[in-house]
């Protein structure tokens, strides 16, 4: 169920005339922290760059070793060593019920938020153990985002505050809050679309713009690593191909594990692909190779479509 | 940078949690509080007052001497309750029936679906307060206060309580089996008796327990259309007791032996309840399982 | 099932049936039709009975009948405004003690506590519902009343200097404001309990997710994505124990003290519209003025209660429009309601 575009409910919202419309049309005191006044205006559907930001130094990479996870007796995910290098996407992909998810929920420990799920083994945040003892598992939250399937913007709070509720956690508050969720809006290139209506409800928005609303609320707290749990697969193929962008320019800045059932979508937004399989990971490598000439004969079978 | 530091959250973060967390289990304790509290006095003070007698004679009104034990109470009531339960439940059950299978969405079922919500609302007593004013100031069947006239009024209160739950049981029987009946060619009340009823029994018959028991312990309608007697009586046309009357009239009593026979009702009156309360459970535990 | 005239060949009988086969469905169709509108006819019937036995009281002090605060049996005055502002005062600290342990049990059992322990632990709660009112009048009078004197005494003394809430510690009895709304409070525990368990079970647990997955510690998560979500639907329960609260007649006349003036005091005696009625029932038999009295309390009790859930569930509807789980909501507010069997 995907609400309908709210431009039609303003007209003042009508995407295709916003050109031109200065910026003091909009009554929002939030507004003016807004650049460039007085420029015409530009609907931006383009992630923004600069406001992605630079990596900051070294980037940050994963490094998994011996991940076992359980939902009670059901072993899922068995014993996976893999690494997901710094500034890059990595692509998880396989048939349904193969433990992707369950895999890349536990590098943030949401895993263990099920009921009688546990995960053991390590996984390293560089020099981190994420499930190294005394470990905060909310500090780790903070360090590694994720963005899940389904678009969930609070349905309570508006746009805003969808994309501040992160930051308000550790207490930014003020002029310091406004321009954090002004930079993580026009990273995902959603701030032309919803600058004029920053205190509508963030369910408002379609299905595409709520995913990235999601992606912005997910960078506002600037986490390391960014974990994608199919983002796109609720979504339309025009919005796809906007995330797929905002995938693209993000990893610029972070890392990035997407699981994905598209194998298209691995083949053009990532740099390097693993495949698993039964919970196992059967082979991993730069995406290129591995559609194209992969050493493991499921793993052929499988791109190939011949299962799964 | 290299590595990554992991900064904690805040220790004020931190104690918010853990005094949230202490605080919502408390609440929980604090509310299981009052519920020990009335078991071990009903216990403590009630079991005193249980005796042969107490069971076995009627109480007898004098100032003086034994008082007499309970025993027209727990009948009365057995006999009211049954009574309204013979009509609370069919009629409940044939207006749930209407709702789900005959009238279901149209605007007719709607509105009696809200006055039905609608009188989940209404206080006992104003039921009584019908009665009252309908049968008993009227002397309907010759008498004022009388036992039948009770029955009514629990029946009323019992009523949205059937329609309620047996409208959310039936609704549960899934439509697949309905429609495979109907397209075997029976007709619809063949439909409704030989197949959703007999699926649905586990649950109606829970629904009704539930509000049986709740029958059972409504004081205020009794008030008003019954009053109080002493005499055990088979006759539902004459005044009968029962026991939230007798245990409502002791306790404003200056002897503190009828206080303790009020407790010693009181134990029975929960008693009677909390077992069927507990068989309704028992019962729509089980039908689940099936 | 009729089929029309069909042009198969052959025996063409078995394909008609008499008409006298669709006989019981036509009853039992109209039979229950009519059964509906006998239960509407009669809501309809109560309210037009009771308005006509409230006539003379209501026709004779008019307007002060509900704001004129002279309750007097003896001289055939009855001004209510004693009960009216003792059912809102002891359903108000009802709901002020009530609701919020509730909520927290709700949000407990549901959220926080382990799964084990959450079907006994509920069924404990719910049991609350089951003990009748006389029993938690009797409990009243006998138990808690006598034993919070002493506290109650020390709290009015201490704080005597806050309006209501403090002072008139030297006239405290066993039975006061205070003790009501504290019993009723106990009394609508459980349904208010029952429907915040049902609607905090309709959370989505993506919204849960999206919270916890941004670094939120469990109480953030709640605060976050659970409680506004939930409010509606808790806010409908809430209300249905407040009409709960001011019908509740025999544990509030056993424990209230029944005076007819309007106290200055929490812990000073008050009164009750159906405290009323239940206790001068009797003795105004015989006085017709009197006895229309009670009726015309009767009639405001009940339009009371009557405004106050059609408030509740127009809540619970209009708070759910427009999010996704709309029919969740109001279902389980329906089926908690069925299934504490602690309805009115």
């Amino acid at each position: 169920m995907i609400p309908p575009e709210t431009t039609s409910k303003d007209p003042r919202q009508d995407m295709s005339t916003t050109e031109g419309e200065s910026e003091q049309a909009s009554k929002d005191p939030r507004q003016e922290m807004s650049p460039a006044e007085g420029e015409p205006e530009q609907v931006e559907t383009t992630p923004d760059r600069e406001a992605i930001g630079r990596r900051d130094g070294q980037g940050h990479a994963i490094n998994i070793k011996a991940l076992h996870a359980y939902y009670g007796p059901v072993h899922a995910v068995r014993g996976i060593d893999i690494d997901f290098p710094a500034n890059e996407v990595t692509a998880i992909i396989g048939p349904s019920g193969c433990g992707k998810s369950t895999m890349v929920r536990c590098i943030n420990r949401m895993h263990e938020e099920i009921p009688g799920a546990r995960a053991e083994g390590s996984v390293r945040l560089d020099e981190l153990d994420v499930y190294g003892t005394g470990v905060d598992v909310t500090a780790v939250r903070r360090l590694i985002g994720m963005v899940f399937q389904k678009p969930n913007p609070f349905p309570t709070m508006s746009i805003f505050d969808n994309v501040a509720a992160g930051l308000r956690l550790t207490g930014t508050k003020g002029g310091n809050l406004r321009e954090k969720v002004n930079r993580a809006l026009r990273a995902v290139g959603l701030w032309g679309e919803v600058k004029d209506r920053l205190n509508a409800p963030g369910i408002g928005l379609s299905g595409g713009q709520q995913q990235r609303l999601c992606i912005a609320r997910t960078i506002a707290v600037e986490p390391e690593v960014i974990l994608m749990d199919e983002p796109c697969s609720a979504l339309d193929p025009v919005a796809t191909l906007r995330v797929e962008e905002l995938i693209d320019e993000l990893k610029e800045r972070y890392t990035i594990v997407i699981v994905t059932h598209n194998m298209q979508q691995a083949a053009r937004v990532s740099n390097t692909t693993a495949f698993m399989l039964d919970g196992e990971l059967v082979e991993h490598g730069p995406t290129s190779k591995m559609f194209t000439t992969p050493s493991d004969e499921r793993t052929e079978r499988y791109v190939t479509g011949k299962f799964g | 940078m290299n590595g990554v530091t992991l900064h904690g959250i805040s220790a004020r973060r931190r104690r918010t949690d853990k005094v949230m967390r202490a605080s919502l289990f408390a609440a929980t304790l604090i509310a299981l509080v009052p519920l020990v509290l009335i078991i071990y006095y009903l216990l403590y003070k009630g079991l005193k007052a249980w005796s042969g007698s107490f069971f076995t004679t009627d109480p007898n009104g004098n100032f003086f001497g034994n008082p007499g034990g309970v025993r027209s109470a727990i009948f009365g009531t057995l006999e009211i309750v049954g009574l309204a339960t013979l009509i609370a439940v069919p009629i409940g059950i044939c207006v749930a029936l209407y709702l789900t299978e005959y009238g279901k969405d149209g605007p007719f079922a709607s509105v009696v679906r809200y006055f039905v919500d609608v009188m989940t609302g209404v206080p006992s007593i104003v039921f009584g307060l019908f009665i009252y004013i309908v049968l008993v100031i009227s002397h309907a069947g010759g008498t004022g206060f009388a036992a039948w006239k009770g029955s009514l009024a629990l029946s009323l209160l019992m009523l949205p309580i059937v329609i309620r739950s047996a409208e959310v049981v039936l609704l549960l029987v899934p439509d697949s089996l309905r429609e495979a009946a109907l397209a075997l060619g029976a007709p619809r009340w063949r439909v409704v008796t030989r197949v959703v009823l007999p699926t649905a029994t586990p649950g109606l018959v829970t629904g009704s327990l539930l509000a049986i028991s709740r029958g059972m312990g409504e004081t205020a309608p009794l008030l008003f259309t019954v009053s109080l007697a002493f005499g055990l009586t088979g006759n539902l046309n004459a005044q009968m007791n029962s026991l939230p009357l007798q245990i409502f009239t002791d306790i404003t009593n200056p002897r503190s032996v009828i206080v303790t026979r009020a407790w010693g009702a009181a134990l029975t009156l929960v008693a009677l309840v909390l077992i069927l309360n507990l068989v309704a459970r028992a019962v729509s535990r089980r039908s689940r399982m099936a | 099932m009729e089929a029309s005239s069909a042009t198969v060949s052959g025996d063409r009988s078995a394909l008609q049936r008499s008409p006298l086969h669709r006989l019981p469905d036509r009853v039992l169709r109209w039979g229950l039709t009519a059964l509906a509108v006998l239960i509407l006819a009669l809501l309809v019937y109560f309210f037009i009975r009771l308005i006509g036995q409230s006539h003379l009281a209501l026709s004779k002090f008019g307007f002060s009948f509900v704001f004129g605060n002279d309750w007097d049996v003896s001289r055939n005055i009855y001004h209510g405004a004693a009960l009216v502002v003792g059912t809102l005062i002891t359903s108000a600290i009802a709901l002020l003690i009530g609701v919020p342990v509730a909520v927290a049990t709700a949000l407990f059992l549901i959220e926080l506590c382990p799964r084990r322990a959450r079907t006994p632990l509920s069924i404990l709660v719910d049991l609350l519902a089951a003990v009748p009112s006389v029993v938690y009048g009797l409990w009243g009078v006998f138990v808690l009343g006598p034993k919070l004197i002493p506290v109650e005494r020390w709290f009015a003394n201490t704080f005597s200097f806050i309006p209501f809430l403090g002072g008139g510690g030297s006239s405290i009895t066993p039975g006061n404001y205070f003790i009501a709304g504290l019993i009723l409070a106990i009394m609508i525990l459980p349904i208010v309990s029952a429907i915040s368990r049902e609607v905090l079970a309709t959370v989505p647990p993506e919204h849960k997710e999206a919270a916890l997955a941004l670094g939120a510690t469990r109480w953030e998560m709640i605060r976050m994505a659970i409680l506004p979500y939930a409010r509606p639907g808790i806010t409908g329960g809430a209300m249905l124990g407040l009409g709960r609260a001011i019908g509740e007649t025999i544990a509030v006349v056993l424990v209230i003290g029944d005076a007819p003036t309007i106290g200055h005091h929490i812990f000073d005696q008050g009164y009750s519209l159906a405290a009323v009625i239940a206790n001068e029932f009797g003795e105004a038999a015989n006085t017709p003025i009197h006895s229309s009295a009670l009726f015309a309390a009767g009639l405001v009790l009940f339009v009371l209660t009557l405004i106050v859930n059609i408030i509740a569930r127009w809540f619970v509807a209009r708070g759910t429009r427009g999010m996704r789980a709309a029919g969740d909501i109001t279902d389980a507010v329906d089926a908690a309601t069925v299934g504490s069997g602690a309805l009115q």
